[in-house]
């Protein structure tokens, strides 16, 4: 499904990412973990066609198309989601509008008909319950006035009327508590089908409890450094990141 | 002062030439302001960028100019007036026309609508009904500093008058359509007078439309007094060519816990200049004062606000958003005045712009003046881009940058037009704005009335 090769990339020429290769087949779930400033966010970010990042060596393919060709729009309705660490406020758009232009681009994009009001507001309903949001956030502007844990739903609430094929959650876990953990991760999982893929991105453990990964991934100073299974992050919980950098010193 | 340039000089030769078929319509009482009027035009002049005032826009684009004629209409204009038939598509309002600032004989000079609310020619109604008249004509459009005004009070003979009695409430807002229409470049004038009696309450929307591609100046007074209780709202919509100049001078007088709103929205036009005032003069007084504008290409915007808290316990709003593209530029000057035993005053204003280029221009600038000491008071000034992260947001749902940036405009524009009551023309400007901001709105094109 997403092929990364070397891919190297910064910001006005501060180079970020040194380098990373990655597969993500379809129907799996990855964990990308490691300290603060490895470079996890930007990796995100370019997945989702950031254009202030600056992409100056190696290829993403997903699907067999060339990803860092495409705007963001076009990753958006070829099925890539980007769940945001910091979602944004949009004061004066509505979320039943938002979302109604999104999935009606989406269902453009794939031949279909636009939903009719009703239908969209079944859909909506549907979904809303997933994420156990409140109704009234429906009506409110995008993400205003949302709180943390709000905001964090509502990603995942999108997501559930996007149903995207390749979710990257960038730090959703961050600013929850457990309660909210155990919502956002059980919605993450209900939307979970044998052939769509996550990439989990993530600073702890935690979130791994209830969204279990097939991979785990420890990136660090712009390169995967190590990559095992679930084990990792359990070892990574208790042990903290030094050994990682202990390791990579040695290999210098 | 101004009145001795050359550009004010030429508007003396206008009112001297003109004034003997100006009085020789209008009714003695109106005709009794227009000596004193005009002396204090002759002092004033047209105001410059001098004038602390208008110091961001640039009048002599539109008063620098040899109009060939004052226009003062003749049975011929009214014909074709009446020809004119305008009628409103999908708002259901009682409609009123009026050309180059005269009120044509459609259906007669003045109606009478359910609840005994009047409508009509302000110059019938001076003959008609001069206790109404003398009551309220000149006592709230003063200035000490806008020569403007005195000159409209010099040479105004027309315009819309409604009379809302006390406890009549209509339903249905009224609509003035003001059409600018000639085969010559003309300035024209028009005076409205509205009274709102005690707890009444009325919709008024105005319309400014020019018709014909030549150079346009309107130099347009409202006076209106909106009696205790009452609710009253005035919502304005320009949209005029780009070789049009308007501008507007709004007196709102309000009594005793009356409400009152207005809201300028402008869509189109050259150089647009609002002057809007309110006067909270009665205790639990309360004023909404939005504005919207619009520009691209070479247009000028200017909005202008007074609110004057001469009693205790009342509450203002001022609202005021633009979005400037090319070179267009825009002003905003909003004062609040709070009288020194005005206690208790609420008074907020907020004004936010967006520059979708780097030559668009914005200027803005509170004004407060304070002289008591209990009161809250706020203001808060942005000028801006759209929000990267907002685009981004929105593209990474699949929604293309273009849509994502229509979407913000008009997001943000609507914070304004949320706020007008009425539902029909809430949903008829969300539309409007949208083609506007979509680049599909033309001159008259598209508006509320289906002319022709």
């Amino acid at each position: 499904m997403l092929s990364i090769k070397n891919l190297k990339a910064g910001i006005d020429g501060k180079m970020i990412l040194k380098g990373i290769s990655l597969e993500v087949k379809a129907g799996e779930i990855h964990a990308i973990m490691g300290p603060n400033g490895s470079g996890k966010s930007t990796l995100a970010a370019v997945l989702a066609g950031r254009d202030f990042i600056e992409v100056t060596e190696g290829s993403v393919e997903y699907f067999g198309k060339n990803l860092l060709e495409m705007a963001p729009e076009d990753r958006s309705k070829e099925g890539i989601f980007l769940g945001f660490q910091y979602p944004i406020e949009i004061p004066g758009v509505s979320m039943v509008n938002f979302m109604k232009t999104a999935v009606n681009e989406h269902r453009k994009h794939n031949g279909l008909n636009p939903l009719s009001a009703s239908d969209f507001l079944k859909l909506m309903r549907e979904k809303k319950e997933l994420v156990e949001i409140d109704s009234k956030l429906a009506n409110r502007s995008v993400n205003e006035g949302f709180s943390g844990g709000e905001k964090k739903k509502n990603e995942i609430f999108q997501m559930a009327m996007l149903e995207p094929k390749l979710s990257i959650l960038d730090e959703t876990d961050s600013g929850l508590d457990i309660d909210a953990l155990r919502i956002v991760a059980n919605g993450v999982n209900k939307l979970k089908k044998p052939y769509n893929s996550t990439i989990v991105i993530t600073h702890y453990q935690r979130l791994l409890d209830y969204i279990v990964p097939d991979v785990v991934h420890v990136l660090f100073d712009g390169r995967i450094v190590k990559t095992a299974g679930k084990e990792l992050a359990f070892e990574l919980e208790e042990k903290g990141y030094d050994w990682i950098k202990k390791e990579v010193d040695n290999q210098n | 002062m101004n009145g001795k340039t050359e550009v004010s000089e030429f508007y003396s030769g206008l009112y001297t030439d003109n004034i003997k078929r100006i009085e020789a319509d209008s009714s003695p009482f109106i005709n009794s302001f227009r000596n004193e009027a005009f002396e204090k035009y002759t002092q004033l002049g047209v105001p410059t960028k001098k004038n602390e005032a208008y110091k961001y826009s640039n009048l002599d684009l539109f008063f620098k100019h040899d109009y060939k004629t004052y226009f003062i209409p003749d049975k011929s204009d009214f014909q074709k007036a009446e020809d004119f038939r305008c009628d409103v598509t999908d708002l259901d309002a009682h409609g009123v026309v009026l050309v180059n600032g005269f009120y044509p004989t459609i259906n007669g000079k003045l109606r009478e609508l359910p609840g005994r609310i009047i409508i009509g020619s302000l110059n019938e109604a001076a003959k008609k009904y001069p206790a109404l008249i003398e009551k309220h004509y000149g006592k709230y459009a003063k200035s000490e500093s806008d020569g403007l005004i005195h000159l409209n009070t010099a040479m105004a003979s027309d315009g819309v008058f409604i009379y809302v009695p006390n406890g009549a409430v209509l339903k249905k807002p009224v609509q003035v359509v003001n059409l600018v229409d000639s085969e010559e470049d003309t300035f024209s004038q028009h005076r409205n007078l509205i009274i709102v009696g005690e707890n009444a309450e009325f919709n008024l929307i105005i319309c400014d439309h020019t018709l014909s591609p030549r150079k346009f100046l309107t130099n347009a007074v409202s006076e209106i007094h909106v009696g205790e209780n009452s609710h009253f709202d005035i919502i304005r919509v320009q949209n005029e060519h780009n070789n049009a100049c308007k501008i507007t001078h709004t007196y709102i007088h309000q009594e005793k816990n009356s409400h009152a709103a207005s809201n300028n929205i402008t869509l189109h036009g050259g150089l647009v200049r609002n002057n809007t005032f309110h006067y909270l003069g009665g205790e639990g007084a309360e004023c909404n004062s939005y504005g919207l504008y619009l520009a691209d290409k070479w247009q000028h915007i200017d909005n202008f606000v007074n609110i004057d808290h001469a009693f205790p316990n009342c509450t203002s709003n001022q609202l005021f958003k633009g979005v400037l593209d090319e070179m267009s530029t825009g002003a905003f000057n909003g004062r609040i005045y709070v009288a020194p035993d005005a206690q208790g005053t609420l008074a907020y204003q907020k004004n936010n712009n967006i520059l979708l280029t780097d030559d668009a221009k914005m200027d803005t600038k509170p004004q407060l003046e304070i002289y008591a000491n209990d009161v809250k008071c706020s203001h808060g000034a942005t000028v801006g881009q759209l929000d990267d992260n907002a685009l981004f947001y929105m593209q990474s749902r699949g929604i293309d940058k273009r849509q994502a940036r229509l979407m913000l405009m008009f997001g943000f524009a609507h914070e304004v037009i949320q706020n007008i009551k009425v539902e029909a023309l809430r949903e008829r400007m969300d539309n409007l704005v949208m083609q506007r901001l979509k680049g599909e709105l033309s001159r008259c094109a598209s508006c509320m009335v289906k002319c022709g």
